[in-house]
């Protein structure tokens, strides 16, 4: 089927994406997803929570971002199948009369938005440095690398808080939700580019000693262009799983910032700032605020890690 | 007369894998006598360290001997219970492998590898186990063998490492020698003396060898029997100096160098056309019968058994006697 | 091996100088210096005089080599919020951080290389998929979660363990210990395990691989060809070789156990440095993020050198090989 969607332009390209295409929806990937149950229900916990969240405007029983929809007669009601549980809280309701459950979608979409965001930069950041320190080397090679070398032994968290904290000092008062959710997106991105890099660079390495390269540049064609043409198609795979996995720490990174109170606001929370704010009524037997948004996250990561867990084994047999 | 050191009778070895189950060994027998040194030879995945494996015990899951039986000195110990066969290993088998510069675990030094191994066996004490690791280390020709003992793998070269992996298996004194490709991993020039060595420990001590190897020459110098193995199978087994300078099986004609054409005339050849089946696709009949010049009718549909000719025992049609084979 | 560590040490200091600049451009440039000291109506002229007797006019370089001559001798500056001393902030606090971390560190390692060697030996019985689904749990559940979970069980719901705080301290000089008490030793039983566990399941996961890999060398084989016992090639053998990856490793990581616990300390209100780092980000308290960073990154580049330099000592083989390249 691929070589027919694929323009005819690109036939070198093709093949290569193609043959990567082809083997990775050949039997084995497909039998090895068919063949573990647990990453189907993985699966499908990852897609229903990335509907839920974009949906959550559908299907929650009130915006909790917005003031005027809280009611304070509504606060801190239990879930609903206990004694005290009242509906529509299905979950509960906060202090606020925030709607436990609905303030999980709104998170869960906070959440991913960033961890999806700061995964992307991250992949464009070290790719791209990557693709430099492969093809130029020398100087700019072992700049790169490095600093990667040494950032690597730093704890992501570590510099994630550090890039937030600089921010807060450059921005001041100027830093409102969105530009917080930007500072975290540059932290996480910040934080874990360093794969990347290190894949691509590899790659680009291996196949800038190869024939066409040199061919190319014999006959005036540009060179780095064909390579970018060969290079990513065979690193696909490898940054796939990087990314998925990645994206399960950064949203653990994001959570852990939130809930240290160096991420989102409590006026635009995700589920590390809800799962904060729950945390003072936890001794109040209130455990409801903080227990349902921390399920969600953790099952949210659970799922991403087992996918990306499944990807590793199935894409690349040689690290099972 | 004297019972063999090494009696193996119909051996048959399976690995299970999720798409089949596959047999590395189909119906090998053979005797190694006391003193004796049998080569066995073949082509990679003919299943020669395999049956040395499996004599030995240490065939792992998903492989099992699924049927035969292997004596050693008259007792079976194709079934014993692991403890059981553990105390035989080092004991009353020893072996060693290909690769000298793996054997030896790195953080060890060599004389600590050598006392575990003498003491496993023995009842001797700290000292006097150390005090015949460094015999062992001068019998195998390791120069300066009470300093040497305290060196670690990495400060010895490959034949020197050899030796001590050779000593290792000549601790306790064993009846039987496997030694699996010794000397592949070694340089040509340290080969021949460590095929020496073996061969000068098998006399002195009148050992049973089992010899694996691919090298012909390392067989026709060294052994006194030769098993010729094709696809689980033993060919042809016999004399050395028989085999060797009048090979009667196909296969073992092509090992051997020279193959007469069905002109008549006498023509080197430098390698046999195409290569072993699979385990996965070992044809009907005559393992070898796609690669055979002289396969006639029957080798496509029946397995040849052993048929003795003289001292030699071939296992192919073309020496059925005459009634049968027409 | 002399011009190894030598050459070691150069990039440690080498990594410590880069890490040193990052400190002062946010020392100097994200926050004014000035403008947190001195209240909203100072005038022009007197934030000026200030500017000045702070030698912020200076030039850029001059002013770094200040600031590191300052870090050198472990002043850091003054603290927005507290008005005190960085230093003595941070000393104050780094008996309980590093406390914590060592406990936590202990308790990973014992767990970690037991459940380890666990599930590499008896891979298949159900106990060893319990702590394959641990493991799995252990780094998917963020550590707050952990933290949180366990205040629930044991403080809220169980009323066993104090859910914050150090408990009482015993002072030792200028460290202050909660070792040594009971209150103490109850007050680091959750914050240990919660900062733990992530490096458990780590070192459980590198165990298990490791093992694994080791069973499958060719020294293990050669090892049961000896015919030593099961007990000795496990524990003897294999763990020996396991262990010396996997202990270079959680030295490693003890850099990002002691970062890491920043989590942990918001959690429970342990009063460490972590703690203090995170109201400093909270506050954009610059002066101690910096310190903190440095203190951090010296912590971080210590432990490399010393594992590096200890791995040589372990490894007979790596010596070898950094004593010819010296």
């Amino acid at each position: 089927m691929s070589d027919a969607v694929v323009p005819h332009r690109n036939a070198q390209v093709s093949r290569a994406g193609a043959g990567w295409f082809r083997r990775a929806l050949d039997s084995d990937i497909f039998y090895s997803f068919r063949r573990s149950k647990l990453t189907m229900v993985a699966a499908a916990i990852t897609v229903l929570f990335f509907l839920l969240a974009i949906f959550a405007s559908w299907l929650a029983v009130q915006n909790p971002f917005d003031p005027a929809q809280l009611q304070l007669i509504n606060s801190r009601i239990s879930p609903l199948w206990t004694a005290d549980g009242q509906s529509p809280f299905l979950l509960g309701t906060d202090e606020q009369g925030r709607d436990v459950f609905s303030a999980i979608l709104y998170g869960m979409r906070i959440s991913l938005a960033v961890g999806i965001a700061g995964v992307i930069f991250a992949g464009a950041l070290g790719i791209g440095l990557g693709l430099i320190a492969g093809y130029f080397g020398g100087v700019a090679d072992s700049v790169i690398m490095r600093i990667a070398d040494v950032q690597l032994t730093f704890p992501a968290i570590l510099i994630a808080l550090l890039v937030n904290g600089v921010a807060k000092s450059l921005l001041g008062n100027r830093l409102d939700e969105m530009s917080t959710l930007a500072v975290l997106v540059i932290a996480i991105g910040l934080s874990f580019w360093v794969q990347y890099a290190r894949t691509v660079r590899g790659s680009v390495m291996v196949e800038k000693n190869k024939d066409y390269v040199a061919a190319a540049q014999l006959i005036g064609l540009p060179a780095p262009k064909i390579m970018l043409r060969h290079v990513l198609p065979n690193t696909m795979g490898p940054i796939l799983v990087i990314a998925t996995i990645n994206l399960a720490l950064a949203i653990i990174t994001e959570a852990t910032l939130s809930f240290l109170g160096a991420g989102m606001p409590d006026t635009m929370p995700s589920l590390g700032t809800l799962i904060r704010i729950g945390n003072n009524y936890l001794f109040a037997g209130e455990w409801w605020i903080v227990a349902f948004p921390g399920i969600a996250l953790a099952g949210l990561i659970l799922s991403i890690n087992l996918l990306g867990d499944w990807l590793r084994d199935a894409l690349n047999p040689k690290l099972r | 007369m004297m019972k063999p050191v090494l009696s193996v009778r119909n051996l048959e070895v399976e690995f299970v894998t999720r798409r089949a189950t596959l047999r590395a060994i189909n119906g090998v027998s053979f005797d190694i006598a006391k003193g004796e040194v049998l080569g066995v030879v073949g082509e990679s995945g003919a299943g020669k360290s395999v049956t040395g494996l499996a004599v030995i015990g240490l065939i792992d899951p998903p492989g099992r001997i699924s049927a035969g039986e292997i004596e050693l000195s008259g007792t079976r110990i194709d079934h014993l219970p692991p403890e059981e066969i553990r105390r035989i290993r080092g004991k009353r088998i020893g072996m060693i492998f290909q690769d000298p510069l793996t054997s030896l675990n790195p953080l060890y030094r060599i004389g600590d590898q050598i006392i575990e191994t003498i003491r496993t066996h023995t009842n001797l004490s700290e000292t006097a186990a150390r005090r015949r690791a460094i015999d062992l280390l001068a019998e195998v020709g390791i120069p300066a063998p009470e300093r040497r003992i305290d060196g670690y793998p990495h400060e010895f070269s490959g034949g020197m490492r050899q030796r001590v992996v050779i000593a290792l298996a000549i601790c306790a004194e064993p009846e039987l020698i496997i030694a699996d490709e010794p000397t592949t991993a070694l340089d040509v020039s340290v080969q021949a003396q460590i095929i020496a060595l073996i061969k000068r420990l098998g006399r002195d001590h009148g050992t049973a060898v089992m010899l694996v190897t691919h090298d012909m020459g390392v067989i026709a110098e060294t052994c006194d029997r030769v098993a010729v193995m094709y696809s689980g199978r033993i060919a042809e087994i016999g004399p050395v100096q028989e085999v060797v300078r009048n090979p009667l099986h196909p296969y073992a004609k092509g090992l051997m160098g020279a193959i007469p054409t069905l002109a008549g005339e006498d023509k080197r050849l430098v390698q046999i056309p195409g290569s072993m089946p699979r385990l996965s696709a070992i044809p009907r009949g005559c393992p070898f019968n796609p690669r055979c010049a002289f396969a006639f009718d029957r080798c496509h549909v029946d397995r040849p058994e052993p048929i003795t000719q003289g001292t030699q025992a071939v296992a192919c049609h073309l020496f059925e006697p005459a009634e049968t084979a027409a | 091996m002399l011009a190894f560590t030598l050459r070691r040490v150069l990039q440690a200091i080498g990594v410590m100088l880069a890490v040193g600049v990052i400190a002062f451009a946010m020392f100097r440039f994200a926050g004014d210096p000035v403008s947190q000291i001195v209240s909203i109506d100072t005038s022009a002229a007197e934030r000026a005089s200030i500017r000045k007797s702070l030698g912020l006019d200076d030039p850029v370089l001059v002013q770094f080599a200040h600031y590191f001559i300052n870090a050198v001798q472990f002043k850091f500056g003054i603290s927005y919020q507290f008005r005190l001393p960085v230093s003595s902030l941070l000393m104050e606090r780094l008996p309980a951080t590093m406390e914590l971390a060592i406990c936590a560190t202990l308790f990973a390692m014992v767990f970690g290389i037991l459940m380890g060697v666990y599930s590499a030996l008896r891979r298949d019985t159900v106990l060893a998929k319990l702590f394959q689904a641990i493991s799995l749990i252990g780094i998917s559940l963020p550590t707050f979660l952990i933290g949180i979970l366990l205040i629930y069980l044991f403080a809220v719901t169980l009323g066993w363990l104090p859910s914050f705080g150090r408990g009482e301290v015993v002072k030792l000089g200028w460290w202050s210990t909660g070792l040594l008490t009971v209150s103490g030793l109850k007050a680091l039983i959750m914050p240990a395990i919660t900062l733990g566990l992530f490096q458990m399941t780590l070192i459980m996961r590198l165990v298990r691989a490791e093992m694994l890999e080791v069973l499958r060398t060719d020294y293990i084989r050669f090892a049961r060809a000896r015919g030593l016992t099961t007990r000795a090639i496990h524990f003897g053998h294999a763990l020996k070789n396991t262990l010396v990856p996997v202990i270079t490793v959680a030295g490693l990581q003890f850099g990002s156990v002691i970062a890491f616990s920043i989590i942990t300390e918001t959690v429970f209100q342990w009063p460490g440095m972590g703690l203090l780092f995170v109201q400093a980000v909270q506050n954009v308290d610059i002066p101690i993020m910096a310190a903190y960073l440095l203190m951090v990154s010296l912590i971080f580049v210590t432990i490399n050198l010393v594992v590096d330099i200890l791995y040589t000592v372990v490894d007979p083989r790596l010596r070898a090989t950094v004593g010819r390249a010296a």
